[in-house]
C-alpha cells in the first residue's frame, strides 16, 4: 500500500472535515457571544475551554495528528509544552498572577 | 539487483526521502519547525499579557478593539483551514484541478485576513495607538504583526505551490508538498485561535 493511500485511509472524508469546520464555527460563535452576554464567573473558564477545544480539533483533525505517527505528536507537543513553560515562567517572574 | 535499485529510486522519488523511522524527513522537519514556532509565539503572547495593561499614553485595549470586525476575520481564517484540508485531500486523490481550486480559495481567504489586519492597524494608528505610544501598543503590534507576517508567508507558499503544480515541477510526492504547506497554514490558524481569545476576548 502506498503512503498516499495509507494516509488517506487513516484520514477523514471531505464531509467529515466539513462537519469539523461547522463545529469550529459554532464554537467561535459561542466565543463571540461572551462579548455580548454576561457569563458571570463562567466567562474566563468557558473561553479557555473553547480555545483549547478549537486548538485540539484543528491539530488533531485538520493537521492529522490524531491519525499520524506519534513521533509528530511528540515533536509538536514538546514545543508546545516548552512554550507554555516559557509563558508561565515569564508571567510568574513579573508577578502577573499575584497582581 | 538493478531492478531492485531502480524500484527503490522510483519509490524515493514518489514519496520523498524517509528517515530510519520510516517517516518522511520533510514532515519530521516541518513538525519540528512548528514545535519551535510555538516557543516564538509563546514568548510574544506572554509579553503581550504582561504589557497589555501598561498604557501610559494613548487608548486602552477596550477602547479600540472592534470585536465584531475581528470575529469576522477569525471566521475567515478558520474557514481557510477547511479549504486547505480539502486541498490536501484533493492532492491525495491526484486531482490537480480541485487542488488548485482549494489552494486558490485558501490564498484568497488568507489575503482577506491580512487585508483586515492592515485595515485594523491603520484604524488603530488613526485613533492614536502607534507602535511606540505605549507598552500595550508595542506588544500588540509585535504579536499580531508577527502573526500577520506568518499568514502573508503562508499565502506566498500557497501561490508558489499552485505555480509548481501547474508547471508540473514537483519531483517527489505532490500530496506531501501540499500537506506540508497545509501544516504551516493550520499552524497560523491555531495561533490565531489563541490570540483571538487571549488578546481580543479577554479584557485587560
Amino acid at each position: 500500500m502506498s503512503e498516499t493511500t495509507e494516509h488517506h485511509d487513516h484520514g477523514m472524508s471531505d464531509a467529515g472535515y466539513i462537519k469539523i469546520a461547522l463545529i469550529l464555527a459554532a464554537i467561535t460563535a459561542l466565543e463571540v457571544s461572551t462579548y455580548y452576554v454576561d457569563f458571570g464567573p463562567l466567562f474566563m473558564p468557558s473561553l479557555m475551554i473553547m480555545m483549547v477545544v478549537k486548538f485540539v480539533m484543528v491539530v488533531s483533525y485538520f493537521m492529522h495528528l490524531k491519525f499520524d505517527s506519534k513521533i509528530f505528536s511528540f515533536l509538536f507537543y514538546t514545543g508546545l509544552a516548552l512554550a507554555l513553560f516559557v509563558y508561565f515562567a515569564a508571567l510568574a517572574t513579573f508577578k502577573f498572577f499575584i497582581a | 539487483m538493478a531492478d531492485t535499485a531502480l524500484h527503490a529510486a522510483d519509490h524515493a522519488s514518489d514519496h520523498g526521502h524517509h528517515s530510519s523511522t520510516g517517516l518522511s524527513n520533510n514532515k519530521l522537519a516541518m513538525w519540528l519547525f512548528l514545535g519551535s514556532e510555538c516557543l516564538l509565539f509563546g514568548g510574544l503572547i506572554s509579553t503581550y499579557m504582561l504589557y497589555r495593561g501598561r498604557v501610559s499614553d494613548g487608548p486602552h485595549p477596550s477602547q479600540i478593539y472592534d470585536i465584531p470586525f475581528t470575529s469576522v476575520s477569525s471566521f475567515v481564517l478558520l474557514m481557510s483551514s477547511l479549504t486547505m484540508v480539502l486541498a490536501v485531500t484533493s492532492a491525495q486523490r491526484h486531482d490537480d484541478r480541485r487542488t488548485n481550486l482549494w489552494l486558490t480559495v485558501t490564498a484568497v481567504l488568507g489575503a482577506t485576513f491580512v487585508g483586515g489586519q492592515v485595515y485594523e492597524f491603520t484604524t488603530f494608528i488613526r485613533e492614536g495607538l502607534g507602535f511606540t505610544t505605549s507598552l500595550f501598543g508595542s506588544s500588540f503590534y509585535t504579536l499580531t504583526g508577527f502573526h500577520g507576517v506568518h499568514v502573508s508567508v503562508g499565502v506566498i507558499f500557497l501561490l508558489s505551490t499552485m505555480g509548481i503544480i501547474k508547471k508540473n515541477k514537483i519531483t517527489g510526492n505532490k500530496a506531501e508538498v501540499v500537506e506540508l504547506v497545509g501544516l504551516y497554514w493550520h499552524f497560523v490558524d491555531i495561533v490565531w485561535i489563541i490570540i483571538f481569545t487571549l488578546v481580543y476576548l479577554i479584557p485587560a
